[in-house]
C-alpha cells in the first residue's frame, strides 16, 4: 500500500524534509553471499558500445539544422561589462546573438571569471567563435574579494555559519592529557569530465522542448528546465543514454542549457551548447578549497576527549557550504566535539559537489590530525581508531549497520606490512605506511521507480529513468532484475535515461543510484516473477520452470512488473565506511613523493558486481591520488585570474601515476536497508586517500604535511619544520 | 579534397584549417572519434596514420595526404576491443576509443609489452575515470 510518509533527504551531505509517497518493500533479503548473478563480476552490458565508440554520447549528437554556439564569459574575477552583440550578427553563418539579461544566465555583471555575458549561434563551431570575437565588449574591472579569511571576516558568506556541538567542548580539552592543534589547508581542484557539460536543445512545439544533456540527472534538469522556461514538466523531455563522467559537476542545466534554449527558440532550429575545455576549467564547478583549524584533545591512552574545528570554505561565488566538518562529527565517539563552519563567499568560480564533498577535504585534516595525536602519544594508528571506534552514532542514533571495525581486521595484513616497508628505505628515499578510515553516507533513498517487461521469448527489459554516468549501474540492475527472474544476465536489457520513457528514477550522485534504483529493479522484477509462477501454475509446470518454456505461448502478450523502492530505516543512520592504507617513498632530498601501494577495505553493503566495484574503487583512490599529490586550480593572487585552464597546466593523474592497487568489500547486506541491502560505493574510496598518503609520509619521514596537493615544496617545508623540532628536542638542554 | 579512411577513400570538402577530427566526425559521422580537449592534451582522439597514433584535434585534415587513416569504427574485429569489455577497461567510456587506438598502434609494434612499456606508450592517453589498472590488464592480455 502506498503511505505518505515525512522524512529526511540526503543528497551529497545535504539533509532536507520531504513528504514522499513511499511503497512497502515487502521482499526478504537475499541471504549473505555471491547469487547465481548478483554478487558474482559481469562485463558492462553497454562496455563494446562505448568502447568501439557506436555509443553516441552528446557530443556526438548532430540534428538536422543543428547551430553551434560560443559563448562570451569574462576573463576578470569582478567586472562590469558594457556588452553590444550587433556586430557579431553581421558575422558570416551567425543566426542569432543574446547579450547579457536575454537570458537570466548572460549577466553583464561578472562575479567570477567565466561568468557567461553573451553568446552567438552559427551554422558551425568555428564560425559562432569568430562571431563571438567581434562583439563588443569593454570590462570595467572591479577589486575582487580572493581571501576566504577576508570574507569570514567581513561576513561575505554563502548561508549562514554552521555550528554544532556535542557534550562540552571546553571541558573536554580540559581533561585532556595531550593536545594537538594544527591547521590544514586543501586546495581547489576541478572535475575535467572527458566530455565537457553541454547540451543541445529543440522546440519540439510552441511549448514543448526536448534536452539532450550531459548530466547525472535527467529529472532535474526536466524540472529545472521546465521552470525556467516556465513549462509544464512533462512538456520538457530530457534524453541522456551516455554521458563522460560527471563526478557530481552535471547535476543541473547550468548557463549552457538555458542560452541553448533561447537560441533555439529564436531560430526555430535545434541549438547544441558545449563548452570548450578551458570553459571546462573555468566555468563547470570545482572541489571548493578549505582552511581547516583543528584541535584534539585526548587522555595518555589515547581516548578521545575533545575534538575541535573552525572550518572555512572557500565556496566561490555560488554553491553551498558542504560538510566539511562531518567527518569530525561523525567518525568517532568523542563525547565533546565543537565545529563550526564557514562558507566564504568569493569572486572565484562556483562550487559544485564534487565526490564526497567536503568529506574528502574533511577527512584530510582529522585523519592527519589523528596521526600527529598518535605520534606524540606513541601509539599506534590503528589502534587509536579502534579504542575510538563509535559502536553507536556519536550524534544519536543507531546505525543501520557498521562493519568498520571488521574493515579494521582486513587491513591488520596491509598494516603489516609497515615494518618491512619502512626496512626497505635507502639513502635519501624514506619509505613508509599510513592509514585513515572513512566515513560517507551512500544509503540512498525513495523514491525511484522501475518496470520490468517480459516477452514471449522469455527475455527482459528493465526500464526506469535513471542514468549511467560510467559507474556501470545499467550493468547492476539488469544483474539484479536477472537474478529476480532467473533468467540469464544475457537475456536482460535495461533501458534508460530519457524521462518521456520511463519511471522516475533518482540522480546519479550521491552514491545513490544503487542503493535507491536497485531495490525498484528487484521489486519490478519480483512482480513479474510471481505473475510467471501463476501461469507456470496453470500451464501445469513446476514453480521454478525454465521463464523461457513457461511463457513460450504468450505469442504478443507480455508480462508487466512494476516496482518501487521502499523507505529508509526510520531513525537510524545509513553510512559507509571504511579503511585504507597507504605505502609511499619519500625523497627527503628533493621534496619528491611516490604513493607505491594502496590497500582498500570498504563496507557497503551488498555487491551486486565485483568487477565493476573494483574500477569503482580503484577510479576513486586515483583520483584520490591526484587531489594528494598533482591536482590543484591556481589563480593569480593579486588580480584573481585562473592559470590552470588546460589538460596541460592542469595535472591529472596518468597511467604512469597509478601505484599497486588492492582492494576488498565486506559484502554484508544492510540487514535493514531495502530488499538489497546495498550501499553506493562511488563516493566511497576517494575519501580516505589524502589523509592514508599524509600520514605515510608521516611514518615515512617524521614530517607533518598539511597542505594539498603535496608538493615539492610543500614537502620540504614540512621536512625543514620536523628537523627543527628534533633539533630543538634534542638540542635544547646541550644549546645552553 | 581525398581521404582514406578505414580502407574506404572519401572524397570531402574541408576547410583549409579543418582538423581531421573535425572531418572524421563533422563530414564522416565517425563520432567514435572524441574530441575532449581539442587542443592536444588528452588523447581522446587519437586515431592511427599508417599505423602511428595521431592526435587527430591537432593534425590537419588537408596534412593528411595519402596516408591511410584508422579509426576506431576501423578496429571493431580487433581483439583489444574485447579485451577492454573484459577487463572492465572502461567506465564513462568517453576516453576509451582513443585508449584502444593508442593499445592497438602499441601491440601491433610490440605484441607482448613490458608494463613500463605500456605505462610509456598510454601515458599521453587521460582517463578521469581512472580506469588504468585495468586498461593496463587489457593490455596485457589482449590475446587471451
Ligand atoms: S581531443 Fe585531441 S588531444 Fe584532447
Ligand atoms: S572511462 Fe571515463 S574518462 Fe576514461
Amino acid at each position: 500500500m502506498a503511505r505518505l510518509i515525512r522524512t529526511e533527504k540526503e543528497v551529497e551531505g545535504r539533509y532536507e524534509e520531504v513528504w514522499l509517497v513511499v511503497e512497502e518493500d515487502a521482499l526478504e533479503q537475499w541471504p549473505t553471499g555471491p547469487r547465481d548473478v548478483v554478487g558474482r563480476p559481469a562485463e558492462r552490458l553497454d562496455g563494446f558500445e562505448r568502447a568501439s565508440g557506436q555509443a553516441v554520447y552528446t557530443a556526438d549528437l548532430d540534428k538536422p539544422g543543428m547551430l553551434h554556439t560560443a559563448v562570451l564569459r569574462s576573463p576578470h574575477p569582478r567586472a562590469r561589462a558594457t556588452v553590444d552583440v550587433s556586430p557579431a550578427l553581421g558575422m558570416p553563418g551567425v543566426h542569432a546573438a543574446l547579450g547579457p539579461g536575454e537570458v537570466e544566465q548572460l549577466s553583464a555583471e561578472c562575479n567570477y571569471q567565466g561568468q557567461a555575458v553573451a553568446a552567438v549561434c552559427a551554422d558551425t563551431l568555428a564560425q559562432a567563435r569568430a562571431a563571438v570575437r567581434a562583439i563588443r565588449c569593454d570590462f570595467a574591472v572591479l577589486e575582487p574579494l580572493l581571501d576566504p579569511d577576508e570574507a569570514v571576516r567581513r561576513g561575505e558568506l554563502l548561508g549562514d555559519p554552521r555550528v554544532r556541538e556535542r557534550g562540552d567542548y571546553e571541558r573536554g580539552l580540559a581533561e585532556a592529557d595531550a593536545v594537538v592543534e594544527a591547521e590544514y589547508r586543501t586546495q581547489v581542484v576541478l572535475h575535467n569530465s572527458m566530455e565537457t557539460h553541454q547540451a543541445v536543445v529543440e522546440w519540439t512545439r510552441e511549448d514543448a522542448v526536448e534536452v539532450h544533456i550531459s548530466t547525472q540527472y535527467v529529472w532535474g534538469i526536466r524540472d529545472a528546465v521546465a521552470e525556467g522556461l516556465g513549462l509544464p514538466a512533462d512538456n520538457v523531455r530530457v534524453v541522456c543514454h551516455y554521458m563522460g563522467g560527471g563526478f557530481g559537476s552535471k547535476n543541473s542545466p547550468d548557463d549552457y542549457t538555458f542560452i541553448a534554449a533561447e537560441l533555439a527558440r529564436r531560430t526555430r532550429r535545434p541549438v547544441k551548447c558545449a563548452l570548450t575545455r578551458r570553459e571546462e576549467n573555468t566555468a563547470a564547478g570545482n572541489r571548493n578549497a578549505t582552511i581547516q583549524r583543528l584541535t584534539v584533545g585526548a587522555r595518555s591512552d589515547g581516548t578521545l576527549t575533545a575534538l575541535g574545528g573552525e572550518f572555512v570554505n572557500a565556496v566561490g561565488w555560488g554553491g553551498w557550504s558542504s560538510g566539511t566538518e562531518g567527518p569530525m562529527q561523525m567518525l568517532y565517539a568523542c563525547p565533546n566535539v565543537k565545529t563550526t563552519t564557514y562558507g566564504a563567499k568569493l569572486n572565484l568560480p562556483p562550487m559544485k559537489a564534487f565526490r564526497a564533498p567536503g568529506f574528502v577535504e574533511g577527512t584530510f585534516g582529522l585523519e592527519a590530525l589523528l596521526d600527529e595525536l598518535a605520534a606524540q602519544l606513541d601509539l599506534d594508528p590503528l589502534e587509536l581508531r579502534r579504542l575510538n571506534h563509535a559502536e553507536q552514532a556519536p550524534e544519536g542514533g543507531e546505525y543501520s549497520d557498521k562493519n568498520l571495525l571488521e574493515c579494521y581486521r582486513r587491513a591488520e595484513p596491509h598494516w603489516e606490512r609497515r615494518h618491512e616497508v619502512r626496512a626497505r628505505s635507502t639513502g635519501t628515499v624514506k619509505r613508509g605506511v599510513g592509514m585513515a578510515s572513512q566515513i560517507w553516507y551512500g544509503g540512498g533513498g525513495p523514491p525511484s521507480y522501475a518496470w520490468v517487461r517480459v516477452g514471449s521469448d522469455g527475455r527482459a527489459a528493465v526500464v526506469t529513468a535513471m542514468q549511467d554516468i560510467g559507474t556501470g549501474t545499467r550493468t547492476a540492475m539488469a544483474q539484479i532484475a536477472a537474478e529476480e527472474l532467473r533468467v540469464p544476465l544475457e537475456h536482460v536489457s535495461v533501458s534508460l535515461g530519457d524521462t518521456d520513457r520511463g519511471p522516475y528514477a533518482t540522480l546519479s550522485a550521491g552514491s545513490s543510484t544503487t542503493p535507491s534504483v536497485g531495490p525498484a529493479v528487484r521489486a519490478a522484477a519480483a512482480d513479474a516473477r510471481t505473475q510467471i509462477e501463476e501461469i507456470a501454475e496453470q500451464r501445469g509446470l513446476p514453480k521454478d520452470a525454465p521463464v523461457a518454456a513457461v511463457v513460450d505461448v504468450l505469442e504478443d502478450a507480455q508480462i508487466l512488473g512494476k516496482g518501487a523502492r521502499g523507505p529508509n530505516p526510520t531513525g537510524m543512520q545509513v553510512l559507509t565506511f571504511g579503511v585504507q592504507v597507504a605505502e609511499v617513498a619519500v625523497d627527503v632530498e628533493t621534496g619528491e613523493v611516490w604513493v607505491e601501494r594502496i590497500a582498500a577495505v570498504h563496507d557497503v553493503g551488498r555487491v551486486i558486481n565485483p568487477l565493476g566495484a573494483s574500477s569503482q574503487i580503484e577510479g576513486g583512490i586515483i583520483q584520490g591520488i591526484g587531489h594528494t599529490l598533482s591536482e590543484e586550480r591556481l589563480h593569480d593572487p593579486a588580480t584573481g585570474r585562473l592559470l590552470t585552464t588546460t589538460l596541460d597546466a592542469y595535472k591529472l593523474p596518468t597511467i604512469a601515476d597509478v601505484p599497486e592497487i588492492v582492494s576488498e568489500l565486506v559484502d554484508e547486506p544492510d540487514r535493514h536497508l531495502t530488499n538489497l541491502g546495498s550501499k553506493g560505493l562511488g563516493e566511497p574510496p576517494i575519501v580516505p586517500t589524502a589523509a592514508a598518503i599524509a600520514n605515510a609520509i608521516r611514518d615515512a619521514t617524521g614530517a607533518d604535511v598539511r597542505q594539498l596537493p603535496i608538493t615539492r615544496e610543500e614537502m620540504l617545508r614540512a621536512l625543514r619544520e620536523a628537523e627543527a623540532r628534533q633539533k630543538e628536542k634534542v638540542g635544547a638542554p646541550a644549546g645552553v | 579534397m581525398r581521404l582514406d579512411v578505414n580502407d574506404h577513400a572519401y572524397e570531402l570538402h574541408c576547410e583549409v584549417g579543418t582538423t581531421l577530427a573535425e572531418a572524421l566526425r563533422d563530414e564522416l559521422s565517425l563520432t567514435g572519434t572524441k574530441i575532449a580537449c581539442g587542443e592536444g592534451h588528452c588523447g581522446a582522439c587519437t586515431v592511427l596514420v599508417d599505423g602511428a597514433p595521431v592526435l587527430s584535434c591537432i593534425t590537419l585534415a588537408h596534412a593528411v595526404g595519402d596516408a591511410k587513416v584508422t579509426t576506431i569504427e576501423g578496429l571493431r574485429e580487433h581483439p583489444m576491443l574485447r579485451s577492454f569489455v573484459r577487463a572492465d577497461a572502461l567506465q564513462c567510456g568517453f576516453c576509451t576509443p582513443g585508449q584502444v587506438v593508442s593499445a592497438v598502434a602499441l601491440v601491433e609494434a610490440r605484441p607482448e609489452p613490458t608494463t613500463e612499456e605500456i605505462r610509456h606508450a598510454m601515458a599521453g592517453n587521460l582517463c578521469r575515470c581512472g580506469a588504468y589498472p585495468k586498461i593496463e590488464e587489457a593490455i596485457r592480455t589482449w590475446r587471451d
